[in-house]
């Protein structure tokens, strides 16, 4: 049955996340964008330590192998969840959020691609210990895009698999590499000749010698979260440091990447969700504050140019969270959501995009000025329009599948 | 807690109405745009379904179904896929009988509803717009001045569906013009009643098909027991809400029809020695169109879902209407844009969609859900 309504329990948890933004993110703000390779420690503590509290994290534990039988009863909704609590966070402040130390996108490729053991052995670190990062390489310098056109190489020798390329925009890059005791999930091909087929994922763990991380980014904003180029020059590791088979097949290896993108885009998505609602919140208490009605249900010849603008930023964004619900929804319930997935990252990364943009012009001087947040969420919001896939990008995966096209005759 | 499922009531409802749609509405909908004339006999089979026969109680001979927004804004898209005059003809009884259900004293529930659980179409209606730039449902100039016993309502009223063949007509009047929404009441007016005059048929740059007419009330005089509701009146606010659901349903249909129809074209039609869909220009257009009807789709189903939890859903359903009232637009241009220059010519129904999407901007209060 048709339902918008989150149930108590779940407004209770979204009130946690939320003082976490108040209390923990929105006071540090600032001063993380001014000062962009300045790590707040604290923070990541707390996060840590906040994270351990809570002990939810069902990361590293492998269901099947559990003597319970399953809930039948409960049906899956770990997306939904955490959408609605990215979106949280990201209201706090979306950089801060992508520098919280857990398990990140090479977590998620490790859970997508990895074996009961693997996961075991590279993710258990998340529940112990001091703070720790997950990273994931794709993008190449040569590349963005185009994923399948990995150029980073992995070549068998003997007890190893040796790395050699460029790596870009790995998101915690740093973090997981070097400043802790992480790992990055690199993507790379055992056979340059088979194209697609052969593009693999492999765990380097932290501080292995031949990776280095050679830059780390200075960017319009998400400031607090470093973004690191990455080198490898002969790095070995070990032959089991592949996720999934290391054999060559037609389909396989790359759909394993496509797949983690149906996962991460909802995501995503609610990441923009969060910068959107934390912009339009501003704008309401603003618009209250001096005075200027917002009157729902009037004619719309008689609605001032504010009204007009705020109504439709906040259409705007409902629409996003809607559709970023759907898609979550569909994962939920083992449905393939690729086009969903695509409709939502396109819609509220262009959406919110826009209406940080407006919000800075709503609030006039005020907007503009390194005063308040705003300028700031405007520039942290149109990151969410191009990574995990640019809005074009997006747009092509939407028609491929509404023309029920290939991806040779749409491209 | 989160779902976007549809029950199977719901699915089953959707796939008869949808095939209703496809088959039988949209072959008559050029036709009827060009004479203007909604053939009887679809009429006649549209009422079969029962869409409005189904909400009157069991005691008066209906339905007795409980109404839900929800599958109220499912029927209002399949028919708005097939046409939206004919749609907005076919619930317009809605109008009239509806309010009486859910708001009326049991003495007008007595009277009136029997009439809409027969076997034909009765037809009636409710008047809602007023012919100014600026009407506002929240500030009606159509006032109703007590008298005596009853009241006496004096002002015009425009866009009424189906007003000259209608046996009763609801018209919505201020009694109170400082309250707003509060304010205002329904009154009960029967055909010929004196001071009531209709026009001729409105006509209009689209909607073509459905008969739309002036109505001007002069001194026309009601009894108390015209006061839908009697002296607890009507929750004005809330029926708008509702209407502004089943409009913005109508429009998703409308917008999906434009969207089925470019890109089965853009298959077909090759440019270049390749068919125009496999090009990014008009790809991403269809992608677009995509995106927008699914996202007007939820904020229309969210509203409904708000009125069904027993919310006022003023905000939510206001919103919705505006966001399809301009993505029904756009779409419905692009439509016509991915078709070119035959997108232009009536031969093909684009541009029909594209005259009667532009109406959403317009129209309020005539279909409920």
């Amino acid at each position: 049955m048709i339902d918008f309504e989150l149930e108590p329990q779940v407004l209770n948890q979204l009130k946690m996340y939320h003082m976490v933004s108040e209390q923990m993110m929105r006071p540090i703000s600032r001063e993380c964008d001014e000062h962009e390779h300045q790590k707040p420690t604290q923070f990541y503590d707390s996060m840590w330590a906040a994270s351990a509290a809570a002990s939810n994290i069902q990361i590293g534990h492998d269901k099947s192998k559990s003597t319970e039988a399953p809930k039948a009863s409960a049906p899956r909704r770990a997306t939904v969840l955490t959408v609605l609590s990215t979106e949280e966070l990201c209201w706090g402040d979306a950089g801060l959020y992508l520098s919280t130390p857990n398990p990140g996108l090479g977590g998620a490729a490790v859970m997508a691609a990895g074996t009961p053991e693997q996961k075991e052995h590279f993710l258990k670190r998340f529940k112990e210990g001091k703070p720790k990062w997950g990273a994931m390489a794709i993008t190449e310098p040569s590349f963005g895009s185009d994923s399948s056109a990995v150029a980073t190489t992995a070549t068998r020798d003997g007890d190893n698999w040796v790395l050699d390329g460029n790596k870009i925009f790995v998101t915690a890059g740093q973090m997981s590499a070097e400043k802790s005791e992480g790992f990055v999930v690199v993507w790379a091909t055992v056979d340059k000749s088979a194209g697609r087929a052969g593009i693999k994922p492999f765990v380097v763990e932290h501080n292995t010698p031949g990776m280095t991380v050679t830059r780390v980014e200075n960017k319009l904003g998400i400031r607090a979260s470093d973004t690191a180029a990455i080198t490898f020059d002969n790095c070995r590791i070990p032959l089991d440091s592949i996720l999934g088979s290391a054999e060559v097949r037609k389909e396989g290896g790359f759909k394993d990447v496509m797949a983690t993108f149906d996962a991460t885009r909802p995501i995503v998505a609610a990441m923009a969700l969060g910068v959107g609602r934390a912009a339009l919140d501003f704008v309401r208490d603003f618009l209250k504050q001096e005075n200027v009605p917002i009157r729902y249900g009037i004619s719309q010849r008689r609605l001032t140019a504010v009204e007009r603008d705020f109504m439709e930023m906040e259409a705007q964004l409902q629409a996003a969270r809607l559709l970023t619900w759907r898609a979550a929804w569909m994962l939920d319930t083992g449905k393939r959501n690729s086009l969903e997935a695509s409709m939502a990252k396109a819609k509220a990364g262009l959406a919110v995009t826009l209406i940080t943009q407006k919000a800075v012009e709503l609030l006039g001087p005020l907007g503009y000025s390194r005063k308040i947040l705003v300028e700031k969420w405007m520039r942290d919001a149109k990151i969410n329009d191009i990574f995990e896939g640019t809005q074009q990008i997006n747009m092509i995966i939407i028609a491929r599948r509404i023309l029920n096209y290939s991806s040779k005759e749409l491209n | 807690m989160i779902d976007f499922e549809l029950s199977e009531e719901q699915q089953m409802i959707r796939d008869s109405v949808g095939a209703f749609a496809r088959d039988e509405i949209r072959p008559a909908a050029r036709p009827a745009d060009e004479s203007g004339a909604i053939p009887a006999p679809l009429v006649a089979k549209a009422w079969q379904f029962g869409f409005v026969s189904g909400a009157i109680p069991e005691k008066f001979g209906g339905g007795g179904d409980a109404r839900s927004a929800v599958t109220g804004a499912i029927i209002a898209e399949e028919l708005g896929f097939g046409d939206l005059s004919i749609a907005i003809h076919v619930l317009a009884p809605r109008l009239f009988a509806f309010p009486i259900v859910e708001m009326g004293t049991d003495d007008q529930r007595a009277k009136y509803l029997k009439r809409f659980a027969g076997a034909d179409f009765a037809a009636a209606t409710a008047a809602v717009m007023e012919p100014r730039f600026d009407y506002d449902l929240s500030a009606l100039q159509v006032s109703a001045k007590r008298d005596g016993g009853g009241f006496v309502l004096n002002g015009g009223k425009c866009y009424v569906p189906l007003a000259a063949e209608s046996e009763w007509m609801l018209v919505y009047a201020a009694t109170d013009a400082a309250k707003g929404f509060a304010g205002v009441d329904g009154f009960i007016v029967p055909r010929g009643a004196a001071g009531v005059t209709i026009s001729e048929r409105e006509k209009n740059m689209g909607l073509k098909a459905l008969a739309t007419y002036e109505v001007t009330l002069k001194d026309c005089r009601v009894g108390a027991d015209a006061r839908v509701g009697g002296d607890k009146g009507i929750d004005f606010s809330r029926l708008m809400s509702q209407s502004r659901v089943a409009l913005g349903a109508l429009g998703v249909g409308v917008m999906n029809a434009a969207f089925e129809y470019a890109r089965d074209y853009a298959k077909e039609r090759k440019a270049f020695g390749v068919p125009i869909a496999t090009k990014q220009a008009i790809a991403f257009i269809l992608a677009d169109m995509a995106i927008e009807i699914d996202a007007a789709r939820l904020l229309v189903w969210e509203a409904a879902f708000k009125l069904d939890k027993g919310g006022d859903g003023l905000k939510e359903s206001y919103l919705a209407k505006n966001y399809v009232a301009q993505s029904a637009l756009k779409v419905t241009d692009n439509g016509v844009q991915v078709l070119g220059g035959h997108g232009y010519i009536r031969e093909h129904p684009v541009e029909m969609w594209l005259r009667n999407a532009r109406g959403f901007s317009a129209i309020d209060g005539i279909a409920t859900v």
